[in-house]
């Protein structure tokens, strides 16, 4: 009964990504048709087996996508909607790169430093709308929208008063981060001389301590039991307005990490060419991979592997880099709405076998009696 | 848990709606079947591949003007061209591999459009020593094979900021720029010096629509509009815009409110939507096609030369457009500042 019942488990998991997959191929099928463009083509191009230099290409994108999602998925599993993230790792990306560019400490020692800011920093500001929240009952979804052009224009004041200013360029930038204290990659593809960001480890072991708090300590529980029913839990003793600031302040710290693997593995200093977005990035692939550490992973990939085609697309294909954000929105909602289709269809399932057995029963009392 | 999903699923969706909104109102044609062009008969093309900034191909601003550079070269030399766009928000291995995918696929001479492929031309260009580049607008990256084209920005922005002086009726002119970022800064300077050397005490609005690492400022029509339509509710009868894409609803917003707007970059009374265009007082052309075709025909010849080849008022690669006559009037005074500039009596400050 329980393997059947584990069989059932995940195939459900399975079922709903797969189809919002398939949806999302016919949909933009029927847009390429729709606009003359070669769909054949356009589908050999992106399922074409990427080279070995893309392929570290997408690894280190998805690491950066991880540590995103995890970030907003923290904040789903409270049913918190911490639309944050992308305001909080740049504020902390920029205070990491500035504590990290002035070399206080030697070598590793200044990239935990820096990871220790970032953290802090984002959890600061993701603290703002959790306090918000209990304090005031200020949505979150709107606390964090401001908070994002917030930092937005907080962090562009204070690069352009901390920042270093070549004469005649154009690259507004932090003070690098000296040698010593540069992560270097990982050589793990082979045929690439493009390397795998080292701290690839850090969104590992992100994924593994979320798994872990999420399902086997209390304060895992507490959080899930608050987001799937607040006055359940604090009929069972859970302070709600406790867990609410402490699971956004945890969601920041995370969101801080976010561009982390970007500072010491690549950018070595926080500027005007940092990559953005990527907090908007985390909450499509959170959905996608159903705020499983695992499923994540795999929306992470999914997500980068698509960013990277674009490229192929239009030289290859001849088609508009804009069509990998068409298939991109149209996953997200295809997602949505398979997750719904299956979850109606398990319900009308369980509904039918418990009526059945029911109907059963009352045939048949001490049968029934005896189940 | 259902709820927050729900509404997590419709601002996700929405965002990437809106960024694919944000160039939308452009006809997003970026790499259409451009690279068939047949080649001239007999010995091979020369292959030139084109790496745009965000907008790409269809932007009627930055990167059109970088286009015409192609496709003049494509009439004339024969050359075979492939173009490709950047994405708003993509990661920096992104751009390496578009420079990387044109070089794999024959491209042996490449444009690269725009500052923001700096770091990416520095690393693929000390890889690929047999491949020729050109980077706009920025001298970040240089070596023996990189060309650097940059451009008096400041210069020209001087004289639409003089015409803008001599033609406001209410003394209250706007600057939008794109994205806050030094280049940008530079044609604000250039503005409003010459506005001022015009009527010192002129009220000149100054907006940026987002700040860098967003470069989504130079791709989003809505937040051009809106910015645009702030200003004139102000009091601002002109406003020059220098923000690529969003410049399109700089112009429908000077549509909308009767006033007029200045172009960026191309002669923006040629390229900018039909309906907009007789709001266009002039524009700041940026001669991009220029520098790229300049790239192009010196690798044909044998004469390239790498580092800084700058482009200014007196090389013709910055000026002001007379294309619907509205600035037929001030000609003269414009062509009097024009000469002082290149005679170096007027020094226009670039910071």
């Amino acid at each position: 009964m329980s393997t059947r019942f584990d069989a059932r488990r995940i195939l459900r998991a399975i079922a709903a990504p797969v189809l919002a997959v398939v949806v999302a191929v016919v949909v933009t099928s029927l847009i390429l048709a729709a606009a003359n463009d070669p769909v054949g083509q356009v589908w050999s191009v992106i399922l074409s087996p990427p080279k070995p230099r893309v392929v570290a290409a997408i690894i280190n994108a998805a690491t950066v996508y991880y540590l995103s999602a995890v970030a907003v998925a923290i904040g789903f599993k409270m049913n918190l909607f911490n639309i944050g993230v992308d305001g909080q790792y740049r504020i902390a990306a920029f205070f990491a790169a500035l504590v990290a560019g002035q070399g206080w400490l030697p070598g590793p020692l200044n990239v935990l430093l820096g990871l220790a800011v970032a953290v802090l920093t984002g959890g600061i500001w993701a603290a703002v709308a959790g306090i918000l929240k209990v304090w005031r009952g200020v949505s979150e979804v709107i606390s964090t929208i401001m908070l994002n052009a917030i930092a937005t224009f907080l962090v562009a004041l204070l690069l352009r008063k901390a920042a270093l200013e070549p004469g005649g360029s154009n690259i507004v930038q932090t003070k690098p981060i000296p040698e010593s204290s540069r992560v270097p990659g990982f050589p793990l593809i082979p045929g690439s001389s493009r390397e795998i960001y080292g701290l690839v480890i850090l969104a590992i072991l992100v994924g593994i301590a979320y798994w872990f708090v999420l399902n086997k300590t209390r304060f895992g529980f507490d959080l899930r039991a608050t987001g799937a029913s607040e006055t359940a839990a604090v009929a069972s003793g859970v302070n709600v307005g406790r867990m609410v600031a402490v699971s956004m302040i945890i969601s920041g710290g995370v969101a801080g990490l976010v561009g982390m693997p970007l500072l010491f593995g690549q950018d070595y200093s926080y500027g005007s060419t940092f990559q953005p977005g990527l907090g908007f990035a985390g909450i499509a692939i959170a959905l996608l991979g159903r705020n499983h550490p695992v499923g994540i992973a795999f929306a992470a990939l999914l997500w980068s592997f698509l960013d990277q085609q674009s490229n192929a697309l239009q030289i290859q294909a001849g088609v508009s880099d804009k069509l990998v954000l068409v298939i991109q929105g149209v996953i997200v909602l295809s997602v949505v709405i398979a997750y719904e289709i299956v979850r109606r269809a398990n319900v009308r399932l369980e509904q039918r076998r418990v009526a059945a057995r029911l109907a059963a029963e009352a045939g048949t009392p001490l049968q029934g009696a005896r189940a | 848990m259902r709820h927050a999903t729900q509404v997590a699923a419709i601002v996700a969706a929405a965002a990437l709606g809106l960024a694919a909104c944000g160039s939308s109102d452009t006809p997003s044609s970026g790499g259409t079947a451009d690279g068939t062009q047949p080649a001239a008969a007999g010995d091979k093309p020369l292959m030139v591949g084109m790496a745009y900034d965000v907008g790409g191909r269809g932007d009627q601003s930055f990167n059109d003007a970088a286009a015409k550079g192609l496709d003049k070269a494509k009439a004339e030399l024969g050359v075979k061209g492939q173009d490709a766009a950047a994405t708003n928000g993509e990661p920096e291995s992104a751009r390496e591999e578009r420079l990387q995918q044109l070089i794999d696929a024959g491209y042996d001479n490449i444009v690269a459009v725009g500052f923001a492929y700096a770091p990416a031309v520095k690393k693929v260009a000390a890889a690929e020593k047999d491949v020729k580049f050109a980077l706009v607008d920025s001298t970040d990256a240089q070596g023996p094979n990189i060309e650097n084209i940059t451009f008096a920005e400041n210069e020209g922005s001087f004289l639409v900021g003089a015409a803008a002086a001599l033609k406001t009726k209410t003394n209250h002119i706007g600057f939008i720029g794109g994205v806050e970022t030094p280049l940008i800064k530079k044609f604000e300077v250039g503005y409003i010096a010459g506005a001022k050397k015009v009527d010192p005490d002129l009220k000149i609005d100054v907006k940026y629509l987002t700040q860098p690492p967003d470069f989504s400022g130079f791709s989003s029509v809505d937040k051009g509009k809106a910015a645009a339509e702030g200003m004139y509710q102000q009091g601002a009868d002109i406003v020059y815009h220098a923000a690529g894409g969003s410049g399109g609803g700089v112009f429908q917003a000077a549509k909308a409110a009767g006033k007029w707007a200045i172009g960026v970059d191309s002669d923006q009374a040629l390229t900018a939507d039909a309906a907009v265009r007789d709001v266009i007082l002039t524009s700041m052309i940026k001669r991009v096609d220029i520098g790229v075709f300049d790239f192009i025909s010196s690798v044909k010849d044998g004469t390239f030369t790498p580092g800084e080849k700058v482009f200014d008022l007196k090389a013709g690669g910055v000026d002001f457009s007379t294309t619907g006559g509205h600035v037929d009037d001030i000609k003269g005074k414009l062509d009097d500042f024009k000469q002082q500039i290149i005679s170096g009596e007027i020094k226009v400050p670039s910071a």
